[in-house]
């Protein structure tokens, strides 16, 4: 088990990281999500022995890697750069790490080929790093870091500077190679950026923002729970949707106009204000609905993303179908109640439309 | 403005052909994006626009004038780069009316042009602040922004100008570049390997593969038409799906050992390379087919759950599939079928779209 205890790190007057506590068991996969510079890469790098913290530790089973300097930690890292040793072929560049830990040529040869061959870049292996595509060249990258055998295993948004179709297709296969090949004895620690490619790996989430922790969990358990209104914000894309209300009888108030009927499992939501949620996915347009303002209207070919506005309150709806709104058409939508989040004006999470269910 | 043509313009680097011959009109206001891979072309085709590349064949022409062999400067071209190129010591204000002082335009025509500008993009407040000191989408606007005070732009290209930007901040950037297409009329030609991006920005996407240009269509039609079995793999996400079929009859395919009714009318047609496409979005999944509807057997392997949707994957006789179903969704225990109205699917006979 790899576990950090309170780990912190400032930079000049920035907060890198902030009292970050976890435990990552073996044969997990764990998904770092935050946006850019809440602490994903600093964290990685800690944990790699790149970044020394002010305080705090981070132990392997008993063994204690603060001070330990990278070459003694059992780890791999594969970032967003595509690092290899452009000079060398792709067999060498694999092999590199292998040969100064003392390893039978035999051992090294049969142990490279398997990570080749897992990365999908057999009958590559006499070509050279500059000879291959961005894709390929991060396979490269990957391919050593597997055939390191490493107990850790770090990538930090790997895919994130390839191109979007490959990038599709490259985390898929990911997926398949972490968690059947590698996961069964090590910990994988995979920082993002992206909602999406964090629910597609599954395993179990860990949300940064500003240098903390704001939640730990199984993905699909932060997805239908999150704790505030930022993990809110930062598990969803579109960010979910967040309004101030105001609980009545059997109404939340939100504006002039604006009112949405209290759902049987919001019921216990107390008088007086809180913070309502709700996805891009959970608005419809529909005739009998409130009038908002288009701000923004995006086709993506089956969807249809709205950027819209009425008073002060800003939402972003994502409908099915080609919907063509003009930058200031008024256009009736519904907002699906049954699928309302309640948070506290602290912005803790009060209600989530999934209680009942789980 | 302008109207830009492209007359039979082709482009090689030593050996290498790079874009080959294509005749190509943007019209003047509109707003399109280049599509495609890494390698594909779009950055050569936006630099031959620009003026950087001279084509080894071919013309250019701005509303009918040849500016075949004028240099950038000379072609009233505004461009944006993935990161901004900005002048960090200067201040806003300074950076945007500095393509106006280099023309020697009048005082009082720089004020008023810099003022409704930095209105437009919402810099009026950061006028007066050193460049430095801004976030990235803000300098990108400032990028933007000195292209759009000279009245003689004929278009702006933009090179994967969201690349440094925020996720959440994007969507400011991509209101404002709507914004100013409606309001000045500008063409905009923005090119990205991003298919969200080229969806969600352009009225036309013109999608590239291997130097060709293989579909210029709206988003809508690149989603349910898509011409070659590329532009279906690469547009949307999951790809189309895919599958080797034979004809039968005049509407009738075998996939597969099963037999499909499709729409075209494929008499007379003998080929040995037919494919079936269809996208996981128009596919439900069943257990109990109704008779007569079209449906082909699918072995579950995984399901992801992204939460507001499930991505079901599996095999069907020898190829991958995929189907996008509801978050509620609840796959059933023993056979499943995948079911498709008949007018959801594509035919491709040697990759490409018959109809």
């Amino acid at each position: 088990m790899l576990v950090a205890n309170n780990l912190s790190l400032k930079v000049g007057e920035e907060t890198h990281l902030l009292d970050v506590s976890f435990e990552m068991k073996r044969g997990g996969l764990y998904t770092i999500l935050g946006r850019t510079l809440a602490g994903k890469t600093t964290l990685l790098k800690t944990i790699a022995g790149l970044v020394e913290p002010d305080s705090g530790h981070i132990t392997l089973d008993d063994t204690d890697y603060s001070g330990r300097p990278v070459w003694q930690r059992n780890v791999a890292m594969v970032y967003q750069q595509f690092i290899n040793y452009p000079h060398l072929t792709v067999f060498a560049n694999v092999a590199f790490p292998l040969k100064k830990q003392r390893l039978s040529q035999t051992e090294i040869k049969s142990r490279v080929a398997k990570a080749i061959d897992q990365v999908g870049l057999k009958g590559f292996e006499n070509r050279k790093i500059q000879e291959l595509s961005g894709g390929q060249q991060q396979r490269v990258a990957l391919a050593r870091s597997l055939a390191k055998a490493s107990e850790i295993l770090l990538l930090d948004e790997p895919l994130v500077n390839l191109d979007y179709k490959l990038r599709e297709q490259l985390r898929e296969e990911l997926k398949g190679l972490i968690t059947e090949e590698f996961n069964a004895q090590g910990v994988v620690a995979y920082s993002s950026t992206d909602p999406l490619e964090a629910m597609q790996l599954g395993g179990e989430l860990i949300v940064m923002d500003e240098g903390k922790i704001l939640q730990q969990g199984p993905a699909k358990q932060v997805f239908e729970h999150p704790a505030n209104t930022r993990v809110a914000e930062i598990t969803n894309d579109p960010s979910m949707n967040l309004w101030n209300a105001h609980r009545d009888e059997g109404q939340f108030r939100i504006a002039d106009g604006l009112n949405l009927d209290v759902p049987k499992h919001l019921s216990k939501v107390a008088a007086g204000p809180c913070i309502l949620g709700f996805r891009a996915n959970d608005i419809t347009v529909a005739q009998d609905g409130v009038g908002f303002e288009v701000e923004l209207s995006e086709i993506s070919g089956s969807e249809t993303i709205l950027h819209l506005r009425r008073g002060d309150n800003r939402m972003i709806a994502r409908v099915s179908g080609v919907f063509d709104a003009k930058i200031g058409d008024m256009i009736p939508v519904n907002i699906n109640e049954g699928q309302l989040y309640a948070f506290a004006t602290d912005s803790t999470l009060l209600h989530s439309p999934y209680e009942e269910k789980s | 403005m302008a109207r830009i043509d492209l007359k039979g313009v082709a482009h090689s680097y030593g050996a290498l052909e790079a874009l080959q011959q294509f005749d190509l009109t943007w019209d003047d206001g509109g707003r399109y994006a280049i599509l495609g891979p890494s390698g594909c072309g779009k950055t050569t085709m936006l630099n031959i626009m620009s003026g950087i590349i001279r084509p080894t064949r071919g013309s250019i022409q701005f509303d009918g004038r040849d500016v075949t062999d004028l240099a950038t400067a000379e072609r009233n071209i505004a461009q944006v780069f993935q990161f901004p190129v900005i002048y960090n010591t200067m201040r806003v204000w300074d950076n945007l009316a500095f393509p106006l002082v280099c023309r020697n335009t009048p005082k009082d025509a720089i004020k008023t042009k810099v003022e409704e500008v930095a209105d437009t993009l919402s810099l009026t407040e950061l006028l007066d602040k050193p460049a430095n000191r801004l976030t990235a989408d803000q300098k990108q606007l400032i990028s933007l922004g000195r292209g759009l005070v000279r009245d003689d732009v004929a278009a702006v290209l933009m090179d994967e100008p969201l690349t440094v930007i925020d996720p959440d901040l994007k969507f400011r950037l991509r209101r404002k570049l709507k914004e100013i297409n409606e309001k000045y009329r500008t063409t905009l030609i923005y090119v990205t390997h991003d298919q969200n991006e080229a969806m969600t920005f352009a009225q036309k996407i013109m999608v590239m593969d291997a130097g060709k240009i293989v579909q210029m269509g709206t988003p809508g039609e690149l989603f349910d038409r898509p011409n070659t079995t590329f532009v279906g793999y690469f547009i949307g996400a999951p790809a189309m799906n895919l599958f080797d079929a034979s004809v039968v009859d005049e509407h009738k395919i075998e996939v597969n050992g099963h037999k499909l009714a499709v729409t075209p009318s494929l008499s007379g047609i003998n080929t040995d390379n037919l494919k079936l496409g269809i996208r996981a979005e128009n596919m439900s999944l069943t257990n109990e087919p109704a008779a007569g509807q079209n449906a082909l057997p699918l072995e579950i392997n995984r399901v992801d759950d992204y939460g507001n949707y499930k991505l079901v994957l599996g095999k069907f006789g020898g190829f991958d599939a995929k189907v996008k179903v509801e978050r509620d969704h609840v796959v059933g225990q023993g056979p499943t079928f995948m079911t498709f109205a008949s007018d959801k699917a594509c035919l491709y006979i040697n990759e490409h779209l018959f109809s």
